[in-house]
């Protein structure tokens, strides 16, 4: 609901009040709308806003100027309430180039405000875009509240006499396209003026250049007639403490780390650069002092295979990847689970099959988690739900790996990984301890009457000792053959491979014992569950909540445990009438859950690169509660 | 050091696991592993801190028969499972058992990559010149119209040399050596154990299943001085049974020379290991029979560099040096913050 008040200032503007916005920067991938997105993020954060962002940019990383397949966009959704997601539509919409509108203007809703860069719409740049007019000139645009700014002259005049280029002074357009939207909703500058003096402080002229432009952008509209109203957003109302925010990927590496920390170990991530994992590599290894040791290894094969070298060894040992990465990596995950070795593989999901869409998200190796592999080689399989859970995610998967002594999958996806959400900062006593103890020498239960070292003793976990290399009379060897249960010998015994095969799925199955029930968002009964997993879950819970508050009798069920599944979600879905399931793939879930529950569960598939709008689910739901 | 005197003393046998060996009669691994074991000892390192890594094929089941940690990998993956190993955990010694195939074709790779890092690592390349445990396809190091059972008609696939390929990624231990060679072997073997990085040694290794006879050239009493040299450090390249013949150099090109009728010892190409440049250990790992050269047995080279184990273990210590030891709390307080009363 907006209400209208009148600002100080003696201007005629308007100051409207809002829940919430939902704004894009969109232009060339060289146009600086990623920088742009995440100091309008910031600084809505730190305005006491709840935020979501959602970064979309091409593979390509830097496409022919000005055409369609160089666009980049940056959407940040913020509001005085709790959200979910970077927004269905966008209320505003900033495009630097005639391509950036063509790509982007169906997004924006009827009426909302379109901000463009009016010197980017001549002959060539309209011809890229395949314009036949000009869309600021032939009416095309009379359902939106156009305001048409000369950007690109309006910057050059900013920065007259500092004694920049030309190409230096236009390099600064997307700090007026920041500064003006600043003023649209009532931000302050100074997060972005300390960025800025951060950033450029060995180079004083850009400095100044940018801080001129991006008040040039601000005062631009505080004085343009055209812009009648300012809008505000009040701060949401999170729960007390100390807040951030945080992009998946980050919260990712952060997570290791933090898991690392609680079990006394050093860090291991064997890793290949892949899109959109390699932020946590890069992450990682700007950490070295925090013991964590990073290994850009030759090919995804060597990454998962020096990770069990590590794994052996005795750290915490992780591999991050995505799709095709994880193709490469399969005999290897299959050596991890015959050795029965502690370790975390990290899908950051993108569009598939083969190269497919690399900068895209998808939920598509859902299968690949769960079954890629030959041989009976069962693996836990957890899921990041938002870019703040990946921290929470990948402690929970370390804490089961060094309990069960398996390798564990943690599924994030693009959307997850490069979006961001308002992280409230733990306490380091808050978070889980995960006590690791390796067997020693007068360990003397782990000997048979031989005293020979059983490296395949179980405990009431089923799990197997963790002996590492150095300790004195724990000598042993793993390999991919098949082993003798105890003695770890190589068995070629049919009732042992039988037994081993029964032992390690079992071990899989047994920790869903060990893990939260599942919980519900709505009531226990109705008319539709929305069962959801990884990144629809803001949507899932947008479209829940939307519905719930029309009287309707929809619950939320989102899950985080894919392998096993808590224990209680079987009872859970037999309490609904219909059982919808959400997913960017072809229903892969939705096999799992019918094959499992022999139950008609309904998806929603989508498979276009983006995620769930909240109005795709509603939508469906409405569908379903249909009599 | 006092650690090392305390260490109790171990015999071949000590390293003897309780397994079975598996072998076929008469391969030449036994005798490799005989040399392993009568090596080891003689390292002062106690044998909980020695692992020996593998791939597949039949050479890679030599870590189920030492008594050592050790883990019998995937196929040419054992390179970088030993890398992960051994990065995290500079105090082990750490051998990589492979062979021609393993190493050298599904492996090549990671071989490739072990080597140009330095790594700390002691790599043995069993060369039987053919797929053993997949009962006899020709293999990466088979001759040139070599018949197998999956080159009926001849293999066309020119041959890869392994030391070769070693020494183009700058090995910094290269070495080659004969499974009945014993002697020799357990003295190439003890000098890769105590070289610091990445050491490599090919091994002639027989399969008298399959290939048998495959290096007889180099075994046999009557042929082995005409074909084979034993490299010396800062001696001349000598060989024949009556050390009547010599490598000279002839612009960049090695010839075989008779000595006497007006050429010296003085005049071949002298041996230097510790040569900078690869280019001489290159040369000599060209010297092949079927072009008309005795193959050198010994060090090709044995030169120091940085070892990729070591220094990413001293970058980290920097890190902690330069940044001070990581705070959690601090770093996630890093950047712009916000505080909800």
């Amino acid at each position: 609901m907006a209400s209208t008040i009148s600002t100080q200032s003696d201007s005629a503007k308007q100051l409207s009040v809002v829940d919430e916005a939902t704004v894009r920067f969109c232009g060339d991938s060289g146009d600086g709308m990623q920088l742009a997105g995440t100091q309008f993020t910031t600084t809505s954060a730190l305005a006491g806003n709840d935020v979501a962002t959602f970064p979309d940019f091409p593979a390509e990383i830097r496409a022919p100027r000005g055409t369609k397949a160089g666009v980049s966009g940056f959407q940040i959704h913020f509001s005085s309430n709790e959200i979910f997601t970077p927004g269905d539509t966008v209320d505003a919409l900033v495009a630097m180039n005639p391509a950036a509108l063509a790509t982007n203007l169906i997004d924006l809703r009827k009426g909302g405000i379109l901000i463009v860069n009016q010197d980017a719409f001549e002959k060539k740049g309209l011809a890229q875009a395949a314009y036949a007019m000009n869309p600021l000139e032939d009416g095309s645009l009379d359902s939106y509240r156009l305001h048409a700014v000369e950007m690109t002259k309006l910057t050059r005049h900013a920065v007259e006499g500092l004694g920049l280029s030309i190409k230096e002074a236009d390099r600064c357009r997307n700090f007026f396209a920041m500064g003006l939207v600043y003023w649209l909703y009532d931000r302050p500058l100074d997060p972005t003026l300390r960025f800025i003096e951060q950033k450029f402080g060995k180079r004083p002229d850009v400095a100044q250049a940018n801080t001129q432009v991006l008040k040039a952008g601000f005062h631009y509209g505080e004085t343009v007639e055209a812009i009648h109203t300012q809008y505000h957003i009040e701060p949401a109302k999170l729960k007390p403490g100390t807040y951030r925010n945080i992009m998946g990927n980050t919260a990712t590496a952060w997570g290791l780390m933090a898991a690392a920390h609680a079990s006394n170990k050093r860090l291991f991530l064997g890793a290949y650069p892949i899109t959109p994992a390699s932020d946590i590599l890069h992450e990682l290894a700007k950490h070295k002092n925090f013991d964590v040791l990073t290994f850009q290894a030759e090919d995804e094969i060597a990454a998962i295979t020096a990770t069990i070298g590590a794994a052996f060894s005795g750290v915490m040992a992780v591999t991050s990847s995505s799709g095709p990465g994880i193709a490469l990596k399969g005999e290897g995950l299959g050596l991890a689970v015959i050795t029965e070795l502690p370790m975390i593989i990290i899908n950051v999901q993108r569009g598939g099959p083969s190269t497919g869409l690399p900068t895209k998200t998808e939920q598509s190796d859902l299968y690949q988690a769960l079954f890629g592999r030959n041989g009976e080689c069962p693996i836990p399989v957890l899921a990041a739900q938002s870019p703040a859970d990946c921290f929470c995610i990948v402690q929970e998967a370390w804490r089961i790996a060094v309990r069960y002594m398996t390798p564990v999958f943690v599924l994030s996806d693009g959307y997850i990984a490069n979006g961001s959400e308002p992280w409230r900062i733990p306490d380091l006593h808050e978070l889980p301890q995960i006590p690791v103890t390796h067997p020693t020498a007068s360990d003397r239960h782990l000997y048979d009457d031989d005293k020979h070292f059983l490296p395949y003793l179980r405990d009431e976990h089923l799990a197997r000792p963790w002996a590492i290399p150095g300790t004195p009379d724990l000598m042993h060897r793993l390999g991919g053959l098949e082993k003798q249960d105890g003695s770890g010998n190589v068995s070629y015994d049919p009732q042992n491979h039988q037994h081993m095969i029964d032992t390690r799925a079992k071990k899989v199955a047994l920790i869903a014992d060990d893990i939260p029930e599942q919980q519900l968002d709505g009531p226990e009964q109705g008319h539709v569950l929305v069962l959801s997993w990884g990144g629809p879950f803001g949507a899932c819970a947008t479209a829940v909540h939307t519905l719930q508050a029309e009287g309707k009798k929809v619950s939320h069920c989102p899950l985080r445990y894919l392998n096993p599944f808590p224990r209680n979600l079987g009872r859970i879905l037999q309490q609904f009438d219909n059982v919808l399931i959400p997913e960017l793939n072809r229903g892969q879930l939705r096999t799992v859950i019918r094959s499992e529950y022999l139950l008609d569960a309904v998806g929603l598939n989508k498979i276009q690169g983006k995620p769930f709008s909240v109005a795709e689910i509603v939508d469906k739901i409405h569908e379903l509660l249909k009599p | 050091m006092s650690i090392e005197t305390a260490l109790p003393v171990l015999k071949p046998a000590d390293f003897a696991s309780n397994q079975d060996v598996r072998w076929c009669p008469g391969c030449g691994d036994y005798s490799i592993l005989a040399q392993v074991k009568k090596v080891l000892p003689t390292l002062g390192v106690p044998h909980e801190k020695i692992v020996f890594i593998s791939g597949i094929g039949c050479s890679s089941r030599f870590p189920y028969y030492m008594e050592t940690y050790g883990m019998h990998s995937i196929h040419g993956r054992a390179p970088a499972v030993a890398s992960g190993l051994k990065t995290c955990r500079p105090d082990l010694q750490v051998w990589v058992i492979t062979g021609d195939g393993d190493g050298l074709s599904i492996g090549g790779n990671h071989l490739m990559h072990a080597i140009r890092r330095n790594m700390d690592l002691n790599i043995i390349l069993f060369n039987n010149r053919i797929y053993g445990l997949t009962k006899g396809q020709y293999s990466p190091t088979s001759p040139l119209g070599k018949m197998t059972k999956s080159s009926p008609m001849g293999a066309i696939d020119n041959p890869l040399h392994p030391l070769s390929i070693a020494i183009g990624c700058e090995a910094t231990f290269v070495a080659r050596s004969i499974d009945t060679n014993i002697k020799h072997l357990a003295a190439v073997l003890k000098r890769a154990a105590q070289h610091q990085g990445t050491a490599f040694i090919e091994v002639y290794q027989n399969c008298n299943v399959f290939n048998d006879g495959a290096w007889s050239y180099a075994k046999d009493r009557e042929t082995k001085s005409e074909k084979t040299l034993e490299l010396e450090h800062g001696k001349p390249l000598i060989f024949g049974k009556n050390r009547d013949k010599g490598i000279r150099l002839n612009g960049m090109e090695p010839e075989v020379v008779e000595l006497g009728k007006g050429i010296s010892e003085d005049d071949l190409l002298f041996h230097d290991e510790k040569s900078p440049e690869p280019s001489l250990a290159y040369l000599l790992s060209r010297m092949r029979v079927e072009d008309d050269f005795p193959e050198p047995i010994g060090v090709f080279r044995c030169v120091d560099a940085p070892r990729y184990d070591k220094v990413v273990n001293q970058q980290m210590e920097q890190a902690v040096k330069d940044k001070g030891k990581g705070d959690l709390t601090a770093l996630f307080h890093t950047g712009e913050t916000w505080t909800v009363e």
